[in-house]
């Protein structure tokens, strides 16, 4: 075994933990943090498939914004330094039903990739210009720009739509 | 003498294949030790700059500092060290002890980090990543994370309440950072930092995009969480913030990340935007880089320091309206100056830079007016209540 399949089995078991402690801790906060743990995981992956750029996008928006927005909303809504309550409610059998979907649906995928069935896949000859690629193609007008559009209006919209519940109904008090 | 550091890792690994061990296995370790070391040797460096800046602090105050340990007091760090070291670990009741003490680990990692990607001098950097600039990004909000988890953990209401500023303010302030630091990226044409020094061989960026380095210095003294930015501990307000819990080497921890923040900050601006290693007789002598990048970098630090030790903190709503109605926009009008700058032609040829160099003017323009009708709006502003005729509070006007 080279060091990089100790240290890829390794980070494989650990994200894999940190994933099952997400939904078996009861405490919410430290059910975030395994949360971010997993996360972290998978971008040590990315790094390990010299994946650098996926890797660093992996931790400033997974890790960086929504682990941190998680972790905010928490503190804010819920007592839960003394939270021992329910840990599954009566929609555990949809999240059950999908997550196994969701699990199948990547299990057929994968299985065509060529890639899998080979031992160990081989390093990409040109990745800065599949980034590239990667870059054109998010603002080419003939493949990905219409989607990546809709994803930030809605973006936008969302933004919007938390400024105005945030703002005071009418101008009660204040000098702006 | 053309390439030192690479020769020092050659030397190692040729040891390390002469014990017997396998090359792919000796790579490995060499990398692992390599990290170690720029670890511990950013770490061991927050010494001496603690002092330094200790030093700079006093002068600055008509003061004479630290000056009985050692010489010149080069040796309190260490006493203050130690005492930090013997201290205890105090565990307040109902702290949530793993994150308690997770909180300043991942702090001193997301400073630390940043020298994963910086480069000291050619050929001289821990790892040349194409996505410099991201991971520098990337890495610097894992700090956020931990000051928040410090601050909740420690069950205190004043640490929670420093926490809360803390994410308002880093994550505020991350939004024109990442912004600006576009602009380097699109000059260069790159987001590795070998690329962006060896695109300032013509011309430092800071003379191509010199908003853009001011906004990129502001936003890092935010980042930074120092004066004037320094809500999130504010003695007087808050009894200090989310580090208030914290006792002995654990605070210890959130003291030097926040000293190796201020010179990260320089090396920073110095990679991105001054330059890194460029300087004259630098091809030929490379350990000469090292020189010029720490001069560069130790010139903002203590411009750093010199803002921290001159303007008082500002409030918490100046602090947020500063970054989302000022920074921001302007952050934003200097994007799109460099974007238009780089459609007009390649790097280097005299339309780009015309266009780069008026597109700033405009917009340096644009603000300072915008600035004049913001201060003669506030001057013109209607006072609370006319003053009592003979007022001896300070705010009344003079008649």
């Amino acid at each position: 075994m080279t060091p990089l399949q100790i240290v890829f089995l390794f980070v494989a078991a650990f994200t894999l933990l940190s994933a099952l402690l997400v939904v078996t801790r009861p405490n919410l906060v430290h059910a975030s943090l395994w949360l971010i743990a997993a996360l972290a995981g998978v971008a040590v992956l990315f790094v390990l498939l010299e994946a650098g750029f996926l890797a660093a996008v992996q931790v400033v928006i997974y890790i960086g914004a929504i682990a941190i927005l998680i972790i905010f909303a928490v503190m804010l809504t819920r007592r839960v330094m003394s939270d021992s309550g329910p840990q599954v409610n009566r929609n555990w059998w949809g999240a059950a039903l999908s997550a196994l979907l969701i699990f199948g649906g990547l299990l057929g995928l994968f299985s065509q990739v060529p890639a899998v069935g080979s031992a160990f896949p081989a390093a990409i000859a040109n990745a800065d210009g599949l980034l590239e690629d990667l870059g054109r193609s998010l603002v080419d007008v003939n493949r990905y720009v219409l989607p990546f559009e809709v994803a930030s209006v809605l973006l936008l919209a969302a933004m919007i739509g938390a400024i105005v519940i945030a703002r005071p109904a009418a101008r009660e008090e204040g000098e702006e | 003498m053309s390439d030192p550091f690479g020769q020092i890792g050659q030397f190692f690994l040729n040891l390390l294949t002469g014990l017997g061990v396998e090359a792919g296995l000796a790579s490995f370790l060499l990398k692992v030790a390599g990290a170690a070391a720029l670890a511990t040797g950013c770490l061991f460096s927050t010494f001496f700059l603690i002092w330094a800046e200790r030093k700079l602090l006093a002068r600055l105050q008509d003061r004479l500092g630290p000056n009985r340990t050692g010489p010149f007091g080069m040796l309190q760090t260490i006493a203050d060290f130690a005492k930090l070291v013997t201290k205890e670990l105090i565990f307040p009741s109902g702290v949530d002890r793993p994150v308690f003490l997770l909180a300043p680990l991942l702090v001193v990692m997301s400073v630390v980090g940043i020298w994963a990607v910086v480069p000291f001098a050619p050929r001289f950097i821990a790892s040349d990543v194409n996505v410099g600039v991201l991971y520098v990004v990337s890495v610097g909000s894992i700090g956020t994370l931990g000051i928040m988890l410090a601050g909740w953990s420690s069950n205190n209401k004043y640490a929670l309440l420093g926490a809360f500023r803390t994410v308002a303010q880093l994550v505020s302030y991350e939004v024109p950072m990442v912004l600006v630091m576009l602009v380097p990226v699109m000059l260069s044409g790159s987001m590795g930092m070998v690329a962006i020094v060896e695109q300032q061989r013509s011309m430092w960026f800071v003379v191509l995009a010199p908003i853009a380095f001011i906004l990129f210095y502001i936003t890092s003294l935010a980042e930074n969480g120092r004066a004037p930015f320094d809500l999130m501990e504010a003695e007087s307000e808050i009894a200090t913030g989310y580090n208030v819990e914290y006792s002995g080497l654990m605070f210890g921890m959130f003291f030097v990340a926040e000293f190796l923040h201020a010179f990260t900050i320089g090396a920073l601006a110095t990679t991105l935007f001054l330059g890194g290693w460029l300087g004259p007789g630098v091809d030929r002598y490379p350990l000469l880089g090292l020189v010029y990048f720490l001069g560069k970098s130790a010139v903002i630090w203590w411009s750093i320091i010199w803002v921290r030790m001159s303007l008082p903190r500002i409030r918490i709503d100046q602090m947020l309206a500063l970054n989302w109605k000022f920074l921001t926009p302007l952050a934003l009008g200097v994007v799109v100056v460099t974007a238009v700058a780089d459609k007009v032609g390649p790097a280097g040829t005299l339309g780009r830079t015309v266009v780069q160099l008026v597109g700033n003017g405009v917009v340096l323009a644009f603000t300072l007016l915008a600035l004049r009708a913001y201060a003669a709006r506030l001057r013109n502003r209607p006072t609370l209540a006319t003053p009592p005729a003979a007022s001896t509070s300070l705010g009344a006007p003079a008649q």
